[in-house]
Parts: structure tokens; sequence; C-alpha cells
């Protein structure tokens, strides 16, 4: 395959990656590396370089929008980013020192978990009595608009959502993807924190956790010029339509089908991994 | 906090709009990097079956930013990547001096530390190389 037809091919992908993505909430991230390596035959270690790139460009250029509606939260991002950049260095590292074929089947495993959650609707919460003591310290508890007013929210559980937020930093770093779906169950079951200031803050914050790990990538000479170029331009201007789109559009039917299409390529993932073929 | 002139969704706005500027950027670096890339390379065969690493010319940041300046395809896709990297780090140092104009020091610690690791993975992974 020469330059001129390999990018074109990629560039189709990656659109349809964001395009969809961005739809359904999964990312273009995890749609995006086994597309590349599945079917393009590409190294899990160049693909991991091109789709970390990318999740900086659609976080980025999402925010905007999330700031918009005011649902995102700074002070609970900034706070919980700590756990999230040292964890994507710490899985940085990890994914420099792991054979390709382990982190084929730890991605494919991360992809089930994604497109289970995508498939369901969101789980209520729970309540629990009283805002923590360190939430309250933090200056954590605020509000967001909703159709009926102010609605006032306070955060709890924040040690543990900041165990959390470490372990979704380092699957981040290590695979390559936003993980999202970690971040905002993090957030939103653990910490009590309404859905959509859960979603909106993770958006907020994936961008800067890619950053932390996509810098060592690039050093390590994972980051190609021909491949990061059509995967970023692509997955952009997709999420891009998508975003536009999002309102118009009867989602949850989407969803579900895209996470049974997501679930079986997992499944590939796994396989492919175990017997080695990556 | 009201009172001050630095709320934090003044913060978020002025972030958002520094956002929305570094990928714009960065992805219009990306693209005219494209071109020249493909105006020289357009016939070359591609093969990334095998992982082989880039050359020091493609990852280390100061050969980057001299490669892009003599107009080479790939160092100027590489340096719209660096542009694209340091974006989220400008938001973070910017919400750092809001927290600093707000005087609440808490909050300039926690973001010192997220800005620290950030910086540390992209000039010590450079300087590494």
């Amino acid at each position: 395959m020469t330059a001129a037809e390999f990018a074109p091919i990629v560039f189709a992908a990656a659109l349809l990656a964001g395009f969809v993505g961005s739809l359904t909430g999964l990312g273009g991230g995890v749609i995006i590396t086994p597309v590349l390596t599945l079917f393009l035959g590409v190294d899990m270690r160049y693909a991991i370089g091109a789709t970390l790139v990318s999740v900086i460009a659609t976080s980025s250029g999402a925010a905007a929008a999330y700031v918009r509606d005011r649902y995102s939260n700074i002070r609970i991002g900034m706070f919980l980013e700590i756990a999230t950049t040292l964890g994507a260095v710490c899985g940085a590292w990890l994914g420099t020192h792991v054979p390709t074929r382990a982190l084929a089947i730890v991605f494919g495993v991360v992809l089930l978990q994604a497109a289970w959650q995508a498939s369901r609707e969101p789980k209520p919460q729970t309540k629990l009595p009283v805002s923590d003591p360190l939430a309250c310290r933090l200056k954590m508890n605020s509000s967001y608009p909703t159709a009926t007013g102010e609605c006032h929210y306070s955060v709890r559980r924040v040690k543990a959502g900041f165990g959390l937020m470490f372990v979704a930093g380092a699957i981040s770093g290590l695979l390559g993807i936003g993980s999202g779906s970690l971040k905002v169950i993090a957030m939103d079951q653990v910490m009590q924190i309404p859905f959509k200031v859960s979603t909106a803050t993770s958006n907020f914050m994936i961008g800067v956790t890619a950053a932390a790990s996509a810098s060592l990538y690039l050093s390590r000479g994972y980051v190609d010029p021909g491949i990061v170029m059509p995967v970023m331009l692509g997955v952009l201007a997709g999420s891009m339509v998508g975003a536009k789109l999002l309102p118009r559009l009867g989602v949850p039917l989407l969803r579900k089908g895209f996470a049974v299409i997501v679930g079986l390529i997992a499944i590939q993932m796994i396989v492919t991994g175990i017997r080695g073929t990556i | 906090m009201k009172s001050s002139k630095w709320t934090d969704e003044r913060i978020e706005q002025v972030v958002s709009i520094l956002l929305r500027t570094g990928v714009l950027i960065a992805g219009a670096v990306v693209f005219v990097g494209g071109i020249y890339y493909f105006a020289r390379h357009a016939s070359e065969p591609v093969n990334y079956r095998t992982f082989h690493g880039e050359p020091e010319v493609d990852r280390i940041l100061h050969r980057i930013v001299a490669g892009a300046f003599t107009l080479r395809g790939r160092s100027i896709i590489q340096l719209g990547v660096v542009l694209l990297l340091a974006t989220p780090i400008a938001r973070v140092a910017v919400s750092l001096v809001g927290f600093a104009l707000q005087r609440d020091w808490t909050y300039v610690l926690i973001t010192a530390i997220v800005l620290g690791v950030l910086l540390y993975s992209l000039v010590g992974g450079a300087l590494q190389g």
C-alpha cells in the first residue's frame, strides 16, 4: 500500500469513528485502534500513539460546548486530574514494557465494559445521606442549570473517586484511549455527582490525561506522522459533525446497536490477542 | 468568591476559547504538513505492520521544530501534534493563574501539581530521548 492509498482509507475510518463515537458518547478512541489494528494491520503501538493524539483533539474541541452549558466543574476536574495524570504516566510506562498481545487482550476487556455501559440507561444513584467533609474543604459542591432552575449538588466519597481516577488514567495511558466511561463511573456512581456534570467534567479531563501520556509516547517514537495525520483530522471532523447532529437524532437505539458492534470488535480483539496474531 | 472578577465560570470561558483555538491551529498545521508530506511521499509504499519506532527527527522536541522550519512535511505534522499536546497544558496553566487571582491557594497547589506532571512528561520525556 502506498501513502496515497493508506491515508484516505484511514481518514474515512477515523471520520466514521469520530462521528459514531460522539453520537454514542463512547468516544472515537475505543473504535479507531481496533480498526487500525484488526482491519488495516497496523502495529498496536502505532495505533495507540495516533489514537491518543486524536483523543486530545476531540476532548478539547468538545469542551467549549460543555462550558457554555455550565455543566462542567473545574474544581472537581482539576483535583481529580492529579490522579488521572499520574495514572497516565504509569500506564504509559507500563505500555512500553508489556507485549502487544497482552495489550490487545486488556483492550478487548475494557472495550467490552464500555460497550456494556453504553448499551444501558444511566443507573439511578442511591444517595448517601451526607456530603464528604473533604469535598466541602475542596469547595467541590456546586450547582448546575436545569429546566426548573439551579440544581445544587454535593460530592461524596472523594478518596474512593480519586483512587478510581488513578486507574482510569492508567488505562488511558496504557491503551491510548480517553477512558471516559470509567471516569464517568467514578464521578457518577462513586462520588454521586449528577450525570450531566460527570460527563461534562470527564470530557474536560480526558484531554489533560491524554496529554500526559501522549507526550511520553511521542518521545518514544510511537507517533507516526503518516498515521496520525489522517486519524487526527478524520476523528476531529467526524466528532464535530456528530456533536452538531446529536440533539436531533434518536440516540438510545443507535447506542444499543453500536454497543453490539463494539462488543463483537472487543471479542475479536481478545481472540487475536490470545492467538498472538496481532 | 463572588466578589472576585475571576469566578470559576470566567476561568472556564477563557479556557474553552483557548482549547478551541489550540485545536484549530494544531489541526491546520497538521493539514498543511499533510500536503507537504503527500507532495513528496504520496507514491511511496508504507508498512506499519512491524513497529520500528520513529527516528529522532520525528520524536525529539527541538528536532521536530527545526525540521518544520525546513518545510519537511513529516516534521510539520509532528509540530501540529506538539501544538495539540501543548493545548491542554496551556489550559492548566491558565487555570493556575485564575486560581491565583482568586487567591485560592489550595487550588493553586493542586493545579501546580497537575502542571508539574504534564511538564515532566513533555520535557522530561523529550530530554531522555
